[in-house]
């Protein structure tokens, strides 16, 4: 069985079917691509695994290996899909802007937080232990997108490309077993891309994760994904290897239409 | 730095005691008069509403127009124990009583209440405190608009400073603990927190009961030091004259909410010779504070970032 199946999920607002009707899946450490001309339900469909949303219908299980049975994510709260270990970015960089760089990923860290509120109140010594180690480990994540040495500015301080580079550092610090990225390359020039391209591949191995990326950069997607998802008005219409998606017709012309509408 | 006894705690204490010591020396010296007392009495008793309000307002970002509210349940509360057991241990029962059945109040209105955002969360505080001031005037035992009166009084210096230092300490800490960050997280960005795994409901809530505990004992210190309280003394303006320490000290500034507490106390007890213009002057400070400094007198900024600053500049490369 695959870790994630998304099977026949549907979710309308209103009038507005935004995803149709979708089944999808993902196994264990794959790397998948979700692509899709502007509204195709993209965000929407990260909004439904993540709690955000609850689906109209359709269900979402999760297949942990250490478990027997698998969970259903649709309708849990997001916390709890984020303890169960699916963390995700956002498309609009949601960092809390006013808070430090360190706080930013010792927020997401709270949940595999080892004391209680006695010990919040009164700093005992676990409580400086548990700090401790929680800042190191921090850090650590943060050394991996070069940031440490900007631990303690604020994150609305730092230029564009690091938000989005804490963006992933702070979804990595709960720990998760698939990571949700919504167009991490989103407003990067090509350098800045190809690094973050390098770091994703490099992160599924070092973390073990299983990834799921929704990007429009084309270059990126076709580059590091195994398999490729297109949606287009909230339905899928392909799903296959890059070099399959690249000649399918209906693919095309979902794009074309796109450039056609937006000339 | 597992050792509690650290230098900059031991400074902290030496300090925390140098003004108590001080304080006294000068009460019992006649420097500090009977008159004076009942403005350091207001003090103390309105930095532990400010604190504990900027938990709930400036650090977790939900507005409350209620503090009042649950401040005088601890004064009722309070002062009920300790009419009937008049002893310093009825006095410390009283206050350990109002602080809990503040706490239970505040968790049986946040749950509810805490669902709502910004302005529909104001109202509803609001409201809340309006039916706590209501039960108040109807109930026999608390002798309805009449209130109660010749509440024996064991607030003093000694006791209103112990609870200023202890709000002080446990709700800095609570801040920065992970606990205090998630709450913070709220106020920053509610989907992202929310995402990222805190429960915000939960962390709305706690601190929520957090501040309804010291305000049910600042209620408590209140109604044993002035004999007399009523369920008006609670009302409306009380919840906005806590807000508005709050709001100039800087909403998420605990250093700032003491500061500014400190400070309306004195220009309050100075314009009490000028009884006609004085809520005109009062007002007008506050007007001008706001329009040169909308962030508050210290923004999120605390005394410790002095230390913070030095050290940094040590550390450069
Ligand atoms: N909360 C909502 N209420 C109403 N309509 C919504 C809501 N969220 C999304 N939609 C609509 O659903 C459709 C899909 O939006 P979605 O954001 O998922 O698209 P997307 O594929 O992520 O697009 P983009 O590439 O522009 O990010 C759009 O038509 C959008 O307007
Ligand atoms: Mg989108």
């Amino acid at each position: 069985m695959p870790l994630l199946s998304i099977e026949k999920v549907t979710k309308s607002f209103g009038g507005l079917t935004a995803v149709s009707n979708v089944s999808m899946h993902l196994n264990k450490g794959e790397l998948v691509g979700l692509i899709g001309p502007n509204g195709a339900g993209k965000t929407t469909l990260f909004n439904l695994l993540t709690g955000v949303y609850e689906p109209t219908s359709g269900s979402i299980k999760l297949q942990l290996e250490e478990e027997k049975n698998p969970r259903e994510l649709g309708g849990l709260k997001p916390y709890n899909v984020t303890k169960t270990g699916l963390a995700r970015t956002f498309q609009n960089i949601r960092l809390f802007k006013d808070l430090t760089v360190l706080d930013n990923v010792r927020i997401a860290m709270h949940q595999n937080i080892q004391y209680q509120l006695p010990s919040a109140f009164l700093h005992f010594n676990k409580y400086h232990k548990e700090e401790d180690r929680l800042k190191e480990e921090a850090e650590r994540l943060l050394d991996i997108f070069h940031l440490a040495h900007k631990k303690n500015e604020l994150a609305k301080n730092l230029p564009y490309g690091e938000q989005r580079h804490l963006e992933i550092a702070r979804a990595l610090a709960t720990k998760p077993v698939i990571l949700l990225l919504d167009e991490p390359a989103a407003g990067m020039n090509p350098q800045e891309t190809a690094s973050l391209t390098e770091t994703i591949k490099w992160l599924r191995k070092e973390f073990d994760l299983t990834i799921l990326l929704i990007e429009h950069d084309m270059s990126l997607v076709m580059k590091i994904c195994e398999r490729i998802y297109v949606l287009d008005y909230g339905m899928l219409i392909a799903s296959g290897k890059p070099a399959e998606i690249r000649a399918n017709k209906r693919v095309i012309e979902a794009y074309l239409g796109e450039e056609v509408s937006h000339a | 730095m597992t050792s509690v006894l650290t230098k900059k705690n031991l400074l902290i204490l030496g300090c925390i005691l140098l003004t108590f010591v001080l304080v006294q020396v000068l009460m019992s010296v006649g420097f500090i008069t009977s008159f004076h007392e009942i403005t350091l009495a207001t003090i103390c008793i309105n930095i532990i509403l400010a604190v504990s309000l900027n938990l709930v307002t400036g650090f977790t970002g939900q507005f409350s127009l209620g503090h009042a509210g649950f401040m005088s349940i601890g004064a009722y509360v309070c002062a009920l124990i300790v009419m009937r057991f008049d002893s310093v241990a009825g006095f410390l029962v009283g206050i350990l009583a109002a602080a809990l059945a503040a706490t239970i109040v505040g968790i049986l209105i946040g749950i509810p209440t805490l669902r709502l955002k910004g302005d529909y969360l104001a109202i509803a505080t609001l409201g809340m405190a309006e039916i706590i001031r209501v039960v108040f005037l109807n109930l026999e035992i608390t002798n309805g608009a009449a209130g109660l009166s010749g509440i024996p009084r064991y607030t003093n210096w000694f006791w209103m400073y112990l609870f200023v230092v202890l709000t002080i300490v446990l709700i800095n800490n609570f801040i920065r603990s992970s606990h205090g960050r998630a709450c913070i997280s709220i106020r920053e960005d509610e989907i992202a927190a929310e995402s990222m795994g805190i429960n915000t409901t939960k962390f709305k809530v706690m601190a929520f009961a957090i501040g309804s505990f010291f305000a049910g004992i600042a209620g408590a210190l209140y109604a044993s030091y002035f004999y007399f309280i009523k369920p008006n003394t609670f009302g409306f303006l009380k919840s906005i004259d806590i807000l508005v320490i709050v709001v100039l000290g800087g909403m998420g500034s605990i250093t700032g909410s003491i500061i500014a507490a400190v400070l309306l106390a004195l220009v309050s007890t100075f314009l009490q010779s000028f009884t006609a213009v004085r809520m005109i002057f009062y007002a007008l400070v506050l007007v001008i504070i706001m329009i040169f400094r909308p962030q508050g007198l210290l923004g999120t900024k605390e005394i410790t970032d002095l230390f913070k600053f030095r050290r940094k500049n040590e550390r450069i490369e």
